[in-house]
């Protein structure tokens, strides 16, 4: 299946696929981190890998961004071959890492200069370019504070703005929003939002969080180094199909029975009753006159893409929640230090 | 509805020179963060400070001093040189911090060469070095040394050679260090024991013969006599105290010059700058 999806890609031209990636995959001794991960990202697209931790995402967006080298299968952005085109790659992504990654003790403008000079952008530019980014994320009124002075947000957004500096094809994100808070995390999506309608860049992300999943217009679902899924949030939440509906009711052996009898797929949940049917909130009359009587409660759920992770790894993605990753303790350090 | 990209709008052609600017922005950094930790300047003086003047005036007593030559003006072009190893460093190791809070990554993952990287990160950490010998230079007058704006050149020009070879051994190091531990272990293990053992705190000659064998494979040592010689060269050294204090190096009895002491700290140099890329460059 691999060769085949590689021999399809070999013919594409530069443009018309932003991200081409085949058969990648990434062994660490025994340990098959990335195991074979085939996709498509075309131009100006949202493109979300959903995964738990350890899933595989980071290895993968480190091979693209050519830091870590595959061992199998191939990898290309905008044309060009992440193993032996390494630094026409470089020129054409920006990236946004899971920690920090500026100098905390030069400007903000200071971290985007030392950015352009080393990503070659033609000194005419520089300037302007400089300023532009800084708007975009609305840090211009900062340009020349130190870093240090920045609050976790205001950080993360200069290292968007900065990764756009050089006007790159494609803008990495791995697990941007680790360590933020909620209204943070807003502004970031924001910003990343604003960079693809006014830089038209296309955006490649990695999270574990659904609602972040949700704005991408494509979304794979990575989990043990493969990709188990692959399409639009709407697409994947159809796989499931119905709504559910739960029904808490005095007799619930009545009500299961009254509702076979009436057609509809239904079946005893602990203490209550669920019925599977499409549109659950315009059903929800018909459902209450065939129990007749006796109901308690009732919940109308719609799909989530947490039904969707559940669907198809069998576990749900929360259950990393909360706890502190290994960057997550390097930001609470730092902070610490300060 | 979306914008699309206009592919051939992207990253035309690198600009011209744009591996000699990656390597000024790089060294421009390096001065900048020096020049911004003011408190770093003062404590990384303070270390010599204290040995100029407690080994100094200590030994001095002891020493006495030879017609009118004292320890004092022996023991100042180490300390010169001692705050010029330190810095360069110290300043190496920073790649250890950068590794640490992530800013090298951004300085790896850019589509400039790892020996740009390292030649602007040398040079920039040199710089530095340089400067804080300089600033140790300055106090000469109170240990009753005596300067010409000649000598503050030939000075400054050589403790650009140290630091350049010292600096590119920290970076090494440092590309083999993933840690912030480790360190706390490469200054006790390394950066110590050559000081000591360089010369830049005691004379060269008649040491026993397992001492002498030491100093002479320490690469230090021939980096630190030649700054010796050329601040003896100006001042008034009586034959007497000349011969107790001996600024020179003897190997297998022959009296270096300066020249082929250069030549060994270049190469020094050049050795550990091409490990240093080396160890940059590797991609797991």
């Amino acid at each position: 299946m691999t060769q085949l999806a590689a021999a399809d890609t070999v013919a594409s031209t530069r443009g018309a696929v932003t991200i081409d990636v085949a058969g990648l995959a990434k062994r660490f001794g025994d340990t098959r981190a990335v195991d074979g991960v085939t996709f498509e990202v075309r131009p100006g697209e949202v493109f979300a890998f959903l995964g738990p931790n350890g899933a595989g995402k980071s290895t993968t967006i480190n091979m693209l961004c050519t830091l870590t080298r595959p061992t199998g299968g191939f990898a290309r952005i905008d044309g060009y071959d992440v193993l032996t085109q390494p630094d026409e790659v470089r020129a054409r992504i920006g990236l946004v890492f899971q920690e920090q990654t500026l100098d905390d003790q030069l400007t903000a403008e200071e971290n985007l200069r030392f950015h352009a000079v080393l990503y070659g952008v033609a000194r005419a530019e520089r300037r302007a370019r400089i300023e532009r980014v800084l708007e975009l994320v609305k840090l211009s009124a900062r340009a020349k504070d130190l870093v240090s002075t920045f609050s976790g947000g205001m950080a993360r957004r200069l290292e968007i703005a900065r990764g756009m500096l050089h006007t790159p094809a494609v803008l990495f994100l791995d697990e941007p929003t680790i360590g933020l808070d909620p209204q943070t995390r807003a502004l970031m999506w924001d910003d990343v939002a604003t960079m693809r309608r006014e830089e038209g860049v296309t955006v490649f992300l990695t999270t574990h969080y659904m609602d972040e999943a949700e704005i991408a217009d494509r979304i794979a679902i990575i989990d043990h180094g493969r990709i188990v899924a692959l399409d639009s949030p709407e697409a994947l939440k159809a796989v499931i199909g119905a709504d559910t509906v739960d029904l808490h009711t005095d007799d619930d052996d009545r009500a299961l029975g009254r509702l076979r009898d009436a057609g509809y797929r239904a079946e005893r949940v602990g203490e209550g009753v669920r019925i599977f049917t499409a549109d659950g909130e315009g059903q929800v009359p018909r459902l209450l006159e065939t129990v007749a009587g006796g109901v308690s409660s009732v919940h109308v759920h719609r799909p989530t893409l947490e039904d969707v992770f559940l669907h198809y790894t069998g576990r749900e993605i929360r259950e990393n929640d909360g706890e502190p990753t290994s960057s997550g303790w390097m930001r609470a350090r730092r902070a610490a230090r300060r | 509805m979306r914008t699309l990209p206009a592919p051939a709008a992207r990253v035309a052609e690198r600009p011209r020179w744009h591996e000699l600017r990656t390597v000024l922005m790089v060294w421009e950094r390096e001065l900048i963060r020096f020049e911004r930790n003011r408190t770093r300047i003062v404590t990384s003086l303070s270390q010599p400070l204290l040995f100029l003047f407690v080994l100094g005036y200590g030994m001095s007593t002891l020493v006495g001093s030879t017609a009118g030559f004292d320890f004092k003006k022996f023991l100042f072009p180490g300390i010169v040189a001692m705050s010029v190893v330190s810095t360069a460093i110290f300043s190496a190791i920073s790649i250890v911090w950068d590794r640490e809070f992530g800013f090298l990554r951004e300085m790896l993952v850019a589509p400039a060469s790892r020996a740009s990287l390292v030649t602007g990160k040398t040079l920039g950490g040199a710089t530095v070095a340089a400067l804080q010998g300089t600033i140790m230079l300055a106090l000469a007058p109170l240990i009753g040394v005596h300067l010409t704006v000649a000598l503050v050149f030939e000075v400054i020009g050589l403790e650009l050679v140290m630091a350049i070879a010292l600096t590119s051994f920290g970076v090494f190091v440092a590309s083999r260090i993933n840690r912030i531990e480790g360190f706390q272990v490469v200054m006790q293990l390394v950066l110590f024991p050559m000081l000591f053992l360089s010369g830049a705190l005691f004379p060269l000659s008649g040491l026993p013969t397992w001492l002498t064998v030491l100093t002479r494979l320490n690469p230090l040592t021939y980096a630190v006599a030649p700054l010796r010689q050329v601040v003896f060269a100006v001042q008034n050294v009586p034959p007497l105290a000349a011969a107790r204090f001996s600024a020179t190096v003897t190997l297998f009895g022959y009296v270096l010059p300066v020249w082929l002491e250069l030549v060994m700290v270049a190469a020094f140099a050049l050795i550990f700058f091409v490990l240093a890329i080396q160890g940059f460059s590797r991609r797991d």
